[in-house]
């Protein structure tokens, strides 16, 4: 037996001990998901606890140094870990950006310190962060962002405005791009800052959304301070570690193409919805879409597969995360409006039990997002056919 | 499960056929073999150095003299066949031949007609359908019992390499409706049998294809390939393994226009800039890359699936089929267009590359077709 056929009973064991059977099911909305931060409130006593285990080995961010508490998996192990929770369908412990996004920042460019004071606390789900980056004058155009950092010695005054920050009411900290040099070119004068949203000078202000929730928020800086400790490697070269950053992101949002371990194809959910006749589903347009979108998808999948044997083969495609990120949220668009079709007028029940609070039409609208946030599918356009594709 | 990446021996393998196919048969020698009415269709001379390079042996286990590197190395022959143009018996022979005599063939059919593909000494082709639509399992041509042997009468459209093949794999049947998978039979006919008829169509894509009549031919018994009226079943993989190459082909093409066309609007000037500055060109491209992307991934998985015997191939190979049909239609409508004035000319080679990727297209099903039999595999 291999040494990962080892760790592959060993982790099936332990998940079969430790997962709580009601955690053994796809999460179903964002109010579904377990966040963590210091004012979450964890909706069920299983929730809890599964976060708890796995944050105890270090699972919720299993490739990460043990020393900084993470699991200290290797690629293959970390695949491995995947596979055994997909097949028993446990749902991941923790949604965080702290995970998904600033960690692997913080771990690449973040100084000892810095890797120390906030790699634990994001690993245990005990801080909750939000991204400051877009800005009402600075959206697709990142790098024209104007919030200015001023240098007084130890420490930035940091004063601007920040827009359509995630969650930034009930985060606990912020990770923000801020200009640090108004003299030089505009990619080179940024900075990547962390604060605390309690600092004084602080303010958020929720926006809300077609799809009736508000997620979003405006926050305002209004002569924060921001010790120089907490910059995310060197002042002024914040714009790179911003790019690796939203490479993280865009992999992580292009992922919403594929579809989650035990959650319902959309061939399935079309087979409920309008049934079979002679093993065929009764509406002949929406099958021939149907398939039309399920080739695409199953391509789709295959491809993301591909793109990360081929990173482990060490054969890297160039900015892939941006193809991932276009095909899959078009992707996943696609699939919210063939459920619409799919459910009739059922899909528009706005408001009601049965509908499980509109959770249909309300899933449809999100979705919208996805072709914008983490950099809308156009300039993902631009970055294939710029950096790939060599056109100017 | 394997990783989605090639192995050493099949990497080589795709690099060894890209450098000899470049070249030894690029796009010019299609031209060349089109402007003089080449007879045959494809080079005999390049088919041999196809031979001495292994390609007619890839499927063929070592057993019978061939080299046994499996789909996914022919896969990778076929990619560069797509790239170049290059006309070859390839897939009737070394891919459809092969596979129908390894699924349905006799030991002794086997012992006399596979080595002689692997050393190049027999060409093969398949005729199946009948209908200008792809439909295997529509089938008129009889077959009769004939004391020992059979007798056949029939009609056969678009069988590639038919007028230059040795032996024609036919399908015929003796029971069941038409359209009815139960009551088909393959069948080995020498193509010189008396009552053979074959008319040479050069189609499109200056490719070779024939009508083939059997006029009352009489087939000894040893002509059945497998069991008599249960041969849906070999059929259907070996059309699945056609596919799968078809795929691999198309991707190919797709690339190489991709590539062509990026590679024009980068030098072509209008407007005082270079056409690759244009935003509503560069948006274009690069969804089309993005598609192209997802056709690596479906080609590769179908050709390891085949390898694998997977259950689920039929699928994987559906689905790969579908997707290349699907995008070098795009990739070959765009390099006309991207091309401009220019791409409509018989100069510029992307007008041999839309022809020929129609045809692929057609043969043994288009995207309609297989979209149909996913959807049907996946159980809706
Ligand atoms: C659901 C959601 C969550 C988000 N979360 C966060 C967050 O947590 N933190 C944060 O900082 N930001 C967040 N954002 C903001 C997001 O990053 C921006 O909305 C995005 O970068 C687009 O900027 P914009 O809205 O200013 O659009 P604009 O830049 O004004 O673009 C408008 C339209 O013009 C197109 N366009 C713009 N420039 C070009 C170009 N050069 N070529 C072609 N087309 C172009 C765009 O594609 C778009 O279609 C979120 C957005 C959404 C929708
Ligand atoms: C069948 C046929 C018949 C013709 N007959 C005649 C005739 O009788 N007399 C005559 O004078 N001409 C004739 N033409 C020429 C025709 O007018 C030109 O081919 C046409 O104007 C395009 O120019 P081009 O071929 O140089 O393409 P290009 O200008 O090189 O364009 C190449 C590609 O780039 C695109 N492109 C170019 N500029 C831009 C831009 N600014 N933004 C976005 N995309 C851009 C084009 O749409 C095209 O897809 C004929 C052409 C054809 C195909």
């Amino acid at each position: 037996m291999t040494d990962l056929d080892a760790f592959r009973q060993q982790t099936r064991a332990w998940l079969e001990d430790n997962c709580p059977q009601s955690m053994r099911a796809p999460v179903t909305s964002d109010a579904d998901a377990c966040w963590g931060g210091r004012n979450f409130q964890f909706q069920s006593e299983d929730q809890k606890l599964w976060l708890e285990r796995m944050a105890a080995r270090g699972w919720t961010a299993p490739d990460w140094p043990r020393e900084y508490g993470g699991g200290g998996l290797s690629r293959a192990e970390t695949k491995v870990l995947q596979e055994e929770m997909a097949r028993i369908k446990a749902r991941a412990p923790l949604s965080s950006f702290g995970v998904w996004m600033i960690g692997p920042a913080i771990l690449k460019f973040g100084s000892e310190e810095l890797k120390r004071q906030h790699l634990p606390p994001i690993i245990r789900g005990e801080i909750r962060w939000c991204q400051g980056y877009s800005e009402p004058g600075a959206g697709s155009d990142l790098a024209g962002l104007q919030t200015r950092a001023e240098d007084h010695g130890d420490h930035f005054i940091v004063n601007g405005q920040k827009i359509w920050t995630s969650y930034a009411d009930k985060a606990d900290w912020m990770f923000c791009l801020v200009r640090t040099n108004t003299e030089a070119k505009k990619q080179l004068g940024i900075s990547l800052v962390l604060f605390d949203m309690t600092t004084p000078g602080v303010s958020t202000r929720p926006i809300k959304l077609i799809s009736g929730s508000s997620p979003f928020c405006e926050t305002f800086l209004d002569n924060v301070r921001v010790d120089k400790d907490q910059v995310v490697g060197e002042i002024n070269a914040g714009w790179t570690i911003a790019k690796y950053l939203l490479t993280h992101e865009r992999e992580m949002i292009g992922g919403m193409g594929r579809t989650a371990a035990g959650q319902k194809t959309l061939p399935q959910i079309a087979v409920e919805a309008i049934g079979l006749e002679d093993g065929k589903l009764a509406d002949g347009y929406l099958r021939s879409e149907i398939s039309r979108w399920d080739i695409d998808a199953a391509a789709f999948a295959l491809t993301s597969e591909r793109v990360l044997d081929e990173a482990k083969a060490g054969q890297g495609v160039g900015a892939a995360s941006a193809m991932l990120k276009y095909y899959g949220t078009e992707l996943n668009k696609r699939r919210q409006e063939l459920n619409i079709a799919l459910h009739g007028s059922q899909a528009m029940v706005w408001e009601g039990e049965a509908s499980n609070e509109g959770a249909m039409p309300r899933t449809w609208l999100r979705s919208k997002g996805n072709s914008i946030e983490g950099g809308t599918s156009e300039i993902q356009l631009n970055v294939i056919a710029r950096n790939i594709l060599g056109l100017q | 499960m394997s990783a989605l990446v090639l192995n050493e021996e099949q990497a080589m393998l795709k690099d060894a056929a890209k450098g000899f196919l470049a070249e030894q048969a690029p796009v010019s020698q299609l031209r060349a073999l089109r402007d003089t009415r080449d007879e045959t269709g494809f080079s005999r001379e390049l088919w041999q150095q196809m031979v001495e390079m292994g390609f007619s042996g890839t499927l063929v286990p070592e057993a019978f003299g061939g080299t046994q590197f499996g789909h996914v190395g022919m896969g990778q022959i076929s990619l560069q066949c797509g790239h170049n143009l290059s006309a070859s018996p390839l897939l009737s022979t070394a891919v459809l031949g092969v596979s129908s005599l390894l699924l349905g063939g006799s030991q002794a059919q086997q012992t006399e007609l596979l080595p002689a593909i692997a050393e190049g000494r027999l060409l093969t082709a398949l005729a199946i359908d009948e209908s200008p639509r792809h439909a295997p399992w529509r089938v008129a041509t009889r077959l009769s019992r004939d004391g020992e042997g059979y007798r056949l009468n029939g009609r056969k459209l678009c069988v590639v390499d038919g007028h230059v093949a040795d032996w024609l794999i036919v399908s015929a049947r003796s029971s069941g409706e038409e359209s009815a998978r139960e009551g088909i039979s393959l069948l080995l006919v020498e193509r010189a049998a008396p009552g053979v008829s074959v008319e040479r169509t050069i189609m499109a894509d200056s490719r070779n294809a024939a009508l083939v009549s059997f006029d009352n031919v009489t087939l000894p018994a040893e002509a059945l390939l497998g069991v008599e009226g249960e041969a849906a079943a070999v059929l259907e993989w070996v059309l699945d393994v056609g596919n799968a190459q078809l795929a691999a082909e198309l991707l190919g093409i797709a690339e190489e226009v991709f590539s062509r066309s990026v590679a024009y609007l980068q030098e072509r000037k209008q407007f005082g800039v270079t056409l690759g500055s244009f935003q509503a060109l560069q948006h274009r491209c690069a969804h089309l890359f993005s598609e192209i992307e997802l056709v690596k991934s479906a080609v590769l998985k179908a050709l390891q699936a085949l390898d694998a015997s997977d259950p689920e191939a039929p699928q994987w190979v559906s689905l790969a089929k579908a997707k290349a049909c699907e995008v070098a239609e795009l990739a070959t409508n765009e390099g006309v267009q991207l091309h401009g004035g220019m791409g409509m000319t018989d100069e510029f080679d992307i007008g041999l590359f839309i022809k020929r990727a129609r045809l692929v297209q057609q043969l043994f099903g288009d995207y309609r077709y297989h979209a149909n039999r996913f959807a049907s595999l996946r159980g809706y």
